[in-house]
């Protein structure tokens, strides 16, 4: 196990320079990729329709923009697509040959993912600019604490989507129409993570659900922490709670990923 | 050469042994049909939700009541199961084709080629889509307290056509672009998002940027004329005139399309061999 993870650091850089120069190789792709995150705009402009008669809660218009701008810059930030990629190598084989490599399949597709981050962070950075223009006043309350628990939830984010994405991908293991379930979470993560809807201003019967669910920890929770709606003292103690949810989530993906490749039975050549 | 009767009768006929082999090939996967069938119920279950919220605080907004915002979400649902069960899965497959070359096979067959691409596959459990937009719809009228005259539903089923050939159009559009640039996956997501915007009035984008994004959704990407327009015929307040320039404009649409795919087709110069 530790030569395991002395040689996965030793092929890291390597593994990141290669997955860089795949995201610049196809990035008119990329680019079409990072457009099809707009969902946060449209349900901006929604909101906006919403409040225009007054707030919702704690929510004006100029929250309101703050937040969906702030969902943005997590999202694309954060953002992970790798159960699609997963399901589609195991079914067509291509994963047999990243199960031959001494190195864990897990790392590379850290490493692919990571690599694509900076690509992502200079895409967002346009909104980043937007978002400082347009809520400059509420962020992370000008509180350098704060500043340091978002750092740190947004790696958080990061790491916990990676993870669900390692448990969904490894369900392609186990289902034949492992798509379908791709669907569905998307449409519970839509809800429930506050995508769609700030958490706050959604009705109790869902709202009490999605405080503790782990969706909220990919992304209400470090835009909430940016946009200033949580107290230095809350966002500690949430980031606790994510970390929690990185740590069990990712024990789990790495178990049903390991009894996944033992039925494993690659189709193809 | 055949008349136009005879043409119309064999491609009748080709169209049902197309639908039957998809029929088949799905009945072949019975647990597959009752999964993805539950999952399309829950996925629209919880599309109902971000609606819910928003009618939730306000009882009205943009001039849409909830049973009104309601149908626009029916056609919604409706012309997803469309784009879903009948569009996207054939196209998604000409990708394939034009990629790997195997196109040529369809081509060499004796009937239009846009046709056999377009009629490849069909997706059947999608029909629980459909059912769940006809439940909205009643739902939503026994909300109105009133329900559609019989011309309000004969202008409505226009304009599902109209929808359908629009639909289709933008996807023959976008299949098109795999001639020039053979990717086009992600376009066809970067379509599904776009497409999302279709599930609320599209009055509710008025305030933004002057309404030029109003306009964008109704003549560049014209998301509005298929679900908010299909509704407010339903609903009886769709005046005649922007009803007929919005027939004319569909049309139109399908026209160019096809025009760009006879163009894309004739730079098709196979990949194999």
């Amino acid at each position: 196990m530790a030569t395991d993870l002395a040689r996965a650091v030793k092929a890291f850089p390597t593994l990141m320079r290669v997955g860089v120069a795949e995201v610049v190789a196809y990035r008119a792709e990329f680019l079409v990729w990072i457009l099809t995150t707009n969902m946060p705009l449209v349900m901006l402009a929604l909101w906006h329709a919403v409040a225009a008669e007054g707030p919702v809660g704690r929510f004006d218009q100029a929250q309101f923009t703050a937040y969906f701008v702030g969902v943005l810059v997590v999202r694309l930030a954060t953002g992970n697509w790798m159960a699609w990629q997963m399901s589609m190598e195991i079914r067509d084989g291509t994963l047999s040959a990243k199960l031959l490599r001494p190195i864990h399949p897990i790392y590379s597709y850290a490493a692919d993912h990571l690599s694509a981050v900076p690509m992502r962070i200079a895409a967002a950075s346009p909104i980043v600019v937007g978002l400082i223009a347009t809520s400059w006043a509420r962020l992370l309350r000008h509180d350098p604490r704060l500043g340091l628990i978002f750092a740190a939830s947004l790696a958080g984010a990061w790491l916990l989507m990676f993870f669900s994405m390692v448990l969904l991908g490894a369900l392609a293991f186990y289902v034949d129409s492992a798509m379908g379930v791709f669907e569905l979470w998307m449409g519970v993560y839509g809800i429930f993570s506050g995508y769609l809807i700030p958490l706050e201003v959604l009705p109790g019967w869902v709202a009490k659900p999605a405080s503790v669910l782990p969706f909220r920890f990919l992304l209400a929770y470090p835009v909430e922490t940016l946009v200033g709606l949580l107290s230095p003292g809350q966002a500690l103690r949430q980031l606790g709670v994510q970390w929690l949810y990185v740590a069990v989530i990712g024990v789990l993906a790495l178990r049903v990923w390991r009894a996944g490749v033992r039925r494993y039975a690659a189709f193809g050549g | 050469m055949r008349s136009p009767v005879g043409l119309v009768a064999r491609y009748a006929g080709l169209f049902g042994i197309q639908l039957r082999m998809s029929s088949l090939a799905a009945m072949q996967y019975r647990v597959d049909f009752v999964t993805r069938g539950l999952i399309a119920f829950l996925w629209s279950a919880l599309t109902l939700i971000p609606l819910l919220v928003v009618f939730g605080v306000r009882q009205k907004f943009a001039g849409w009541s909830f049973g009104e915002a309601l149908i626009v979400t029916g056609w919604f649902t409706l012309l997803r199961a469309v784009l879903e069960g009948a569009v996207s899965p054939s196209l998604t497959a000409v990708v394939e084709h034009v990629r790997k070359g195997t196109l040529d096979f369809v081509l060499l067959k004796p009937a239009d080629a846009q046709f056999l691409v377009s009629t490849a596959k069909f997706e059947p459990w999608r029909v629980v889509d459909a059912v769940g937009a006809l439940a909205i719809f009643g739902y939503a009228f026994a909300k109105l307290g009133r329900w559609p005259s019989f011309a309000q539903v004969l202008a409505s089923l226009l304009f599902l056509g109209l929808a359908i050939l629009i639909l289709y159009s933008i996807w023959i559009l976008v299949v098109s672009a795999a001639f020039w640039v053979v990717k086009v996956d992600n376009l066809s997501y970067l379509f599904g998002s776009l497409f999302d915007v279709g599930r609320w009035p599209i009055d509710v984008l008025r305030g933004v940027w002057r309404g030029t994004l109003i306009l964008m959704f109704t003549v560049v990407f014209p998301v509005a004329l298929m679900t908010t327009y299909p509704a407010l015929a339903l609903l009886g307040r769709l005046d005649l005139r922007t009803a007929m320039l919005a027939l004319g404009g569909g049309i139109v649409f399908a026209i160019i399309a096809r025009r760009v795919w006879r163009r894309a087709l004739a730079m098709y110069t196979s990949a194999s061999s």
